[in-house]
């Protein structure tokens, strides 16, 4: 490998780059190569030429400062703007920056848990930056607004260095991830208020002192201001984290602190177990899925298999190579677009999965000729009319979840008796153009099953399909009966995740 | 070959001086494929400025802007060459009465002079400096990428009945994409890769001073807020940069000074291209104003 590790441990410790552990020429290598397993192992697809390429960038580009090298190992190793973040989280990892100048006790204090006790709880930072001894709260939250008000951004760094170290109460070894200092260290600043504090300060000198009244509605410029002031405020928040994140560092090492902050990809995020940054995060991504998959179905179905030989077509075109028939026509075939229905069980545990299943067959409706769909819990009711009457696909699964009728009982998942009002109000309306599509866990608290519901839903339906958001090691476990159902369904799918999602979806499409 | 930039400052520069305004991001990637002679595949949401990103680095280095524009069902005789099936026939039929050996009319009929160039190849067999822009691959299928690798990683063509033709020089090769479908793992490996996202606010107020130079900078930076608003607000399609832009053409054409909630909303279709967009960004931006002025008038009668 062309690489010269002397060359490049020169240019990173001229440019204040941190390296962890003790810097040396094979370990810088190391470190590269350290970098690039905990892409890998967050998930990343990095390959072997991709890595080759890092190395070589890394050479050539001179690393005037840390952005820099941030962009050039991102523009060679992350070929998707999705996994952006996950880059970013293990960059900053794993070249954590010193806060304004070199510390040489610091640097002497790295990985010794012990010398990080003595310097009262905080590894490093007795500098600049400090944890400002004799400034009280008041003043700390004082400085804060107005290093706010004014974007003075050095300022900034070193408030959050200091509030990190008075607020967040870091004790080192301490099995405790990043957010729970985070939200210790903001809610000391009243974090939440504080876009409200600097929207009065600015009024405050505008207009000195006459000010609206708090609840009337905002003004164009007033909106405009409070924009501009929740920017700032992220920007701080950030701060803090970065902060925050290189002290954990320092305290624990950086592969156990990658392992901590490793992070599924979105499109690998358990609908069942997301978290609501995450549920944001598969909202945002599904809309760019599904056009993509449309896209591409759109694409295939027109080539996989071209229509009858138009002869009309042929023999016109043969006149431009002196009626030879060079190039045969073909005519465009039909296509034929499956008809779905889609019977979801919304009750608490698979709630989320099902809004997000909903969610992507609504969008990819074009691809279909017919969507309908039905939501139950123990009672059934149809929801084809929420999507049809709303704009907005989020607009419908809202009204879903506050509209529908689904509770017969006692509002406990009853997937027997919901099939079964299915099939006496339904049952003639299922063709043999019709895939079903069946959401569940199948966790039937002890009900009766009516499986041959099912039965005579798939002799007279084109395909029967069941997708459960369980791994499949706990099917069947409990009051889980999904092996009741399955034998009469044409496929049963773990779909856990929207990388799974998808692959059913364009298997239904397709055949 | 000569290297075309010396620093990634200078890319930042001198991108500045047609107009294009780059960050590090951006400044860096075109660098590392000068050195690197790797293409650079650029992302990103519709009108941030890719398509622009190519022509900009055409015109700073003084290089000729090929352009492939990629399309549903674009193929190697649109893309790479064909030959001219009907001059060989002409050639073939015009040959009947000399009665010449098979062998000659052969190696006759399949020689350059009945090959037509398209861009890729006329790129590579280009002698002056160009910049190749292959705007849009995300529209060809995946099995058309193909056609496109050996091109993207070694600069040459292979046509079976003339060999291997290899480029005289490494030009820098840039292509676009919408992400309406996800690349092949093949591709996006030949190349780097840039996400071009909407601008900053600070940003954006420079790109718009600089392209409508006659704008005062109050009036761009109202143009900035209002835009970065709108992009939080959860639409179909928020405006990109070109409709920034164009934005500020039309308030500089209808005389506006400044922003206010009229002015939005009678030029808000600008902006936003959707029916349903619009009435959402109206509801948020505007309707609010006429709430407040309705307040302060009971506030008065009170």
């Amino acid at each position: 490998m062309a690489f010269n590790a002397a060359k490049m441990s020169d240019a990173l410790t001229r440019n204040k780059i941190e390296v962890p552990s003790g810097i040396g020429d094979g370990v810088l290598l190391d470190v590269f190569q350290g970098f690039v397993h905990e892409l890998r192992a967050a998930g990343l697809p990095v390959s072997m030429t991709e890595n080759l390429d890092a190395m070589r960038a890394v050479e050539i580009v001179p690393l005037s400062d840390r952005e820099s090298l941030r962009e050039v190992l991102a523009a060679t190793l992350v070929k998707h703007f999705r996994h952006r973040s996950a880059f970013d989280t293990v960059f900053d990892v794993y070249f954590a920056l010193h806060s304004g100048g070199v510390n040489p006790e610091e640097d002497a204090g790295r990985g010794e848990v012990g010398d990080a006790e003595e310097n009262g709880g905080v590894p490093g930072q007795q500098g600049s930056g400090g944890s400002g001894e004799g400034v009280s709260n008041e003043e700390i939250a004082e400085m804060l607004l107005a290093a706010l008000m004014s974007m003075d951004r050095d300022q900034l760094r070193e408030l959050a260095a200091m509030a990190v170290s008075r607020f967040a109460g870091m004790e080192p070894g301490r099995p405790v991830g990043g957010t729970y200092y985070l939200y210790r260290t903001l809610r000391q600043l009243d974090y939440e208020a504080l876009t409200g504090r600097m929207m009065q300060r600015a009024a405050e000198q505008v207009l000195d002192g006459e000010t609206d009244s708090p609840d009337a509605p905002e003004s164009l410029e007033a909106r405009f201001q409070r924009e501009e002031y929740e920017a700032r405020l992220r920007e701080f928040r950030d701060l803090v984290e970065a902060e925050i994140r290189k002290r954990l560092v320092a305290d624990r090492g950086v592969e156990a602190m990658a392992r901590t902050l490793r992070k599924p990809l979105p499109e690998d995020v358990d609908f069942m177990h997301a978290s609501r940054e995450e549920m944001a995060q598969l909202q945002k991504a599904i809309e760019p899925l599904t056009r993509a998959l449309a896209a591409r179905l759109a694409q295939r179905r027109k080539h996989r298999n071209r229509g009858q030989l138009d002869f009309r077509a042929t023999v016109r075109h043969s006149l431009s190579y002196g009626g030879v028939p060079a190039e045969p026509r073909f005519k465009n075939p039909r296509v034929s677009k499956p008809e779905i229905m889609v019977v979801a069980d919304i009750s608490g545990s698979v709630a989320s999965f099902a809004r997000f299943t909903l969610q992507f067959v609504y969008a990819m409706a074009g691809q279909f000729s017919k969507v309908r769909s039905w939501v139950f819990i123990d009672g059934i009711d149809e929801v084809t009319n929420f999507f049809a009457e709303s704009d907005e696909i989020s607009e419908a699964i809202h009204r879903v979840n506050t509209e529908a009728d689904v509770v017969w009982v006692d509002g406990h998942s009853d997937y027997g008796h919901a099939f079964e009002v299915f099939h006496d109000r339904h049952l003639s309306e299922v063709t043999s153009k019709t895939s079903i599509i069946l959401l569940g866990d199948a966790r039937n608290n002890y009900h009766a099953s009516q499986a041959w519901v099912l039965k005579e839903l798939r002799q007279k339906a084109r395909r029967l399909f069941w997708l459960n958001p369980e791994p499949r090691g706990y099917w069947d476990t409990g009051d889980s009966i999904v092996s009741d159902y399955g034998v009469h369904c044409d496929g049963t799918y773990e779909c856990r995740n929207l990388r799974q999602l998808e692959r059913f979806v364009t298997a239904v499409i397709e055949a | 070959m000569a290297e075309r930039f010396s620093s990634v400052q200078e890319v930042v520069d001198r991108l500045r001086s047609v107009d294009y305004l780059s960050d590090t991001g951006i400044a860096g990637v075109v660098y590392l494929a000068d050195r690197l002679e790797k293409p650079i595949l650029v992302e990103g949401p519709a009108g941030v400025g890719k398509t622009e990103l190519a022509k900009a680095v055409a015109a700073v280095t003084g290089s000729r802007l090929i352009r492939l524009q990629c399309y549903e069902g674009l193929d190697e005789s649109k893309a790479l060459y064909e030959w001219n099936y009907k001059k060989q026939l002409l050639r073939i039929q015009a040959d009947r009465e000399h009665e010449t050996d098979w062998a000659v009319v052969e190696s006759d009929i399949f020689s350059e002079s009945f090959l037509l160039t398209r861009p890729l190849l006329e790129a590579i067999r280009c002698e002056e400096p160009i910049v190749l822009l292959i705007d849009e691959v995300d529209r060809v299928e995946v099995e058309t990428e193909a056609l496109l690798l050996e091109v993207l990683s070694d600069f040459q063509v292979s046509i079976p009945e003339l060999g291997t033709i290899v480029g005289k020089q490494r030009p820098i090769v840039i292509l676009t994409s919408n992400n309406t479908r996800e690349l092949s793992e093949a591709l996006k490996r030949r190349c780097l890769y840039l996400h071009i996202d909407y601008p900053e606010l600070e940003r954006e107020k420079e790109i718009v001073r600089v392209r409508v130079p006659e704008i005062d900078e109050a009036l761009a930076e109202q143009i900035a807020q209002v835009v970065r608003s709108l992009r939080s607000l959860d639409i179909k399609k928020a405006p990109s940069i070109s409709e920034t832009i164009d934005w500020a053409r039309t308030l500089l054409l209808l005389g506006h000074g400044a922003v206010d909630q009229e002015v939005i909303a009678d030029t808000l279709h600008v902006l936003l291209k959707y029916q349903g967009d619009i009435a959402k960004a109206k509801k948020e931006l505007v309707t609010e104003g006429k709430s407040i002025l309705r307040g302060t008038e009971s506030g008065k009668t009170l």
